[in-house]
């Protein structure tokens, strides 16, 4: 097990370093340019210079490279451009409010996609199955956007069963007041792709020779599906949620941009629109990482979970 | 003489076989669903050729009703008494002994009068509604859907064109050149999609292309790899060795003999990534890091949409969601139609 731990950390390393320099060679060659950002509209060329000598822009590429090496693994980015908070700092802050929206989410649609999909699944090809099926396609193909517009229209304008948007700085308060319309729209969304695709595990699951055997030494369905499929059919699920684990750190950028919830995807929102570089960088690269990491507890964990699971 | 036509017809199609492409047109065509939803997206490509040859919706911008109008059939808006203070009755005063420019408002009128005034009337109700500035909804609905699926198409053939390209090449030769492009998609992949989105965004601006070079740029990893597996197993069978006994170059085996023979995988992973171009398109649009300021696709008919609807006017939302829905679902189904009838094993598993 540590032998395979350290192996797959080691092969991290290429792919880490590629993100690293994908994210630098991006910015550097597309991007505008950093001290014309910086400076304004108004910012005279003498002014410019100086900021491109401050940001060792005037340096040659590699010098460059060096400084941004220098920045990610010293985990100092420096200040946003835009506001002028300490990078490390605003992802501490932030963090917290998406993660208070993200978790819910993430737990719910689950929870509440599983067992719809467990019931089709079993009775697949019945009427309520292909009813299901046409109505998550057409609920797949209107935009996540409407759901909110209308959403937020509905339930919090008209309504007013919820707060349209706002937060405060009690977790519990977020928790019972401000989230429950941001996660149900989320979770009302995640639904059909969730359904279709856990009803696709299932039935994969159903077809298989044991299922047969279960019911034919007389086991009841209950047994059979509860027991054995759902067991089975679990790994899937779980490798898919492992899958979505790193967008948690992202947050639902939609959701927090119309509930004006104060999180890391709000974050880095505006960083784009403010072409706010460090903040976009220090994300994209540790994100990366992160998600690496992510994955390889997710396959850790399967060989916890499935004894037949190999690990290589 | 009759029965003799017809045992020659099968003799004769095994001597020619029936071409994997034929032969899906033929499953797809009993697919009544996937007939009817092919009718509807080439309806909807009929529309939009249409607008992009400028037949219709060309005028878009004219701004023809007042704004806000109301669609046809729920009338003009009701007048509303805005002020409480009733216009006075009787002639105006005579200033003309105050006011110092009197003099000159004789001179004034017949200036006036040597220009023609073109005055329009504002329609006040529009066959869907106006927006804001009184711009027919309708014929943004139809202009929008023509850059939403333009967009969408054309970030799919650059994604599709990366990833076949590489694919075919990482799972043709393998070893060194093979495993550069797995590094390559290993790296595309660790960064969370929308994170890749929203740095291609950041770099390159606004506007048509640039949304449709993020979205092909960041989008071809799971054609690549899907290609790339093609290609591995494709490359050490029969027909590929004889067509290499024979002298055919690596170029003409990849692209002329296993292509063909996976162009259908590609088909199908291209029509899943028009739709889901099509949704990041809407998104980035509303989230203005989309098409451009002048430009109307669906996603900035519902950024307009969400501020109309809190006063009540709720057709260009409609419109712009009932096109959206109208066409992906239209499109979906009939990829799914293609796809089993292109692989009839696939049937049904999704």
């Amino acid at each position: 097990m540590a032998g395979y731990l350290l192996r797959r950390l080691w092969q991290m390393v290429p792919t880490v370093l590629g993100a690293v320099l994908l994210v630098f060679f991006l910015f550097k060659f597309f991007g505008g340019d950093p001290a014309e950002i910086l400076g304004g509209l108004n910012a005279t060329p003498e002014q410019i210079a100086t900021i491109r000598s401050e940001l060792g822009l005037d340096e040659p590429v590699w010098v460059q490279l060096g400084l941004y090496l220098q920045s990610v693994f010293t985990f100092d980015w420096g200040e946003s451009w835009a506001t002028g908070e300490p990078v490390g700092e605003l992802f501490a802050t932030r963090l917290p409010a998406t993660l208070t929206v993200m978790l819910p989410i993430l737990l719910l649609e689950v929870i509440i996609a599983l067992p719809i999909a467990m019931w089709v699944a079993y009775r697949r090809g019945s009427l309520v199955d292909r009813t299901l099926m046409v109505i998550t396609t057409l609920a797949l193909s209107i935009s996540f956007l409407v759901y909110i517009i209308v959403g937020q229209y509905l339930l919090g304008f008209q309504l007013a069963w919820f707060p349209v948007q706002g937060w405060s700085d009690n977790t519990l308060t977020n928790l019972t007041t401000y989230t429950p319309l941001p996660v149900m729209l989320a979770v009302l969304v995640a639904l059909a792709p969730n359904i279709r695709l856990y009803r696709s595990f299932l039935l994969d699951e159903l077809g298989n020779d044991y299922v047969r055997t279960a019911r034919a030494k007389g086991l009841p369905e209950r047994v059979v599906l509860f027991r054995h499929v759902l067991r089975n059919a679990l790994i899937p699920v779980l490798a898919n949620v492992g899958l979505a684990l790193p967008g948690v750190f992202v947050g639902s950028f939609l959701i927090e941009q119309f509930f004006s919830i104060p999180g890391l995807g709000r974050e880095v929102l505006l960083a784009v629109n403010r072409s706010d570089y460090p903040v976009i960088q220090a994300i994209a690269v540790y994100l990366a990482m992160l998600s690496m990491i992510i994955n390889l507890g997710v396959d850790v964990m399967f060989r916890l979970v499935d004894p037949r699971v190999v690990l290589k | 003489m009759s029965v003799t036509s017809v045992e020659l017809e099968p003799a004769a199609s095994q001597i020619h076989s029936e071409g994997v492409w034929r032969a899906a047109w033929r499953r797809f065509a009993t697919d009544r669903i996937g007939v009817f939803a092919a009718t509807i997206v080439i309806t909807f490509l009929l529309l939009i050729a249409a607008s992009a040859l400028g037949f219709i919706a060309e005028n878009w911008e004219a701004e023809t009703g007042v704004p806000n109008a109301r669609p046809h059939f729920l009338g003009p808006a009701p007048v509303v008494e805005t002020s409480v203070i009733a216009m006075p009755s009787g002639p105006n005063a005579d200033l003309t002994e105050l006011d110092p420019l009197a003099p000159r408002y004789a001179e004034w009128d017949a200036q006036t009068k040597q220009y023609a005034v073109n005055e329009t009337t504002k329609a006040q109700t529009l066959a869907f509604g106006g927006d804001w500035r009184g711009r027919d909804v309708l014929a943004k609905a139809v202009k929008g859907s023509e850059i939403s699926v333009f967009v969408g198409v054309l970030a799919a053939l650059v994604a599709t064109l990366i990833g076949t390209v590489l694919g075919a090449i990482s799972g043709f030769f393998g070893r060194r050149i093979g495993d550069l492009l797995e590094w390559i998609y290993n790296v595309f992949e660790a960064i969370p999609g929308i994170l890749l989105i929203f740095a291609f965004a950041a770099v390159f601006g606004r506007g048509m292309i640039s949304v449709v070079l993020i979205l092909g740029l960041t989008g071809w990893t799971g054609l690549y790899r899907q290609v790339r597996a093609e290609f591995m197993k494709h490359g050490s069978r029969e027909y590929v060795r004889a067509a290499e006994a024979i002298g055919a170059s690596n170029t003409s085996r990849m692209f002329r003999h296993i292509l063909p023979n996976v162009s259908h995988v590609v088909l199908v992973r291209m029509a899943l990534l028009v739709v889901g171009f099509i949704k990041a398109e809407v998104i980035l649009s509303y989230l203005g890091l989309g098409v451009g300021v002048d430009d109307v696709s669906w996603g900035t008919m519902l950024a307009e949409a969400q501020s109309d609807l809190i006063r009540g006017y709720w057709w260009q939302l409609a419109a712009a969601t009932l096109s959206m829905a109208v066409f992906v679902t239209a499109f979906s189904l009939m990829t799914d139609a293609a796809r089993d009838a292109l692989d009839p094993k696939l049937r049904g598993l999704e």
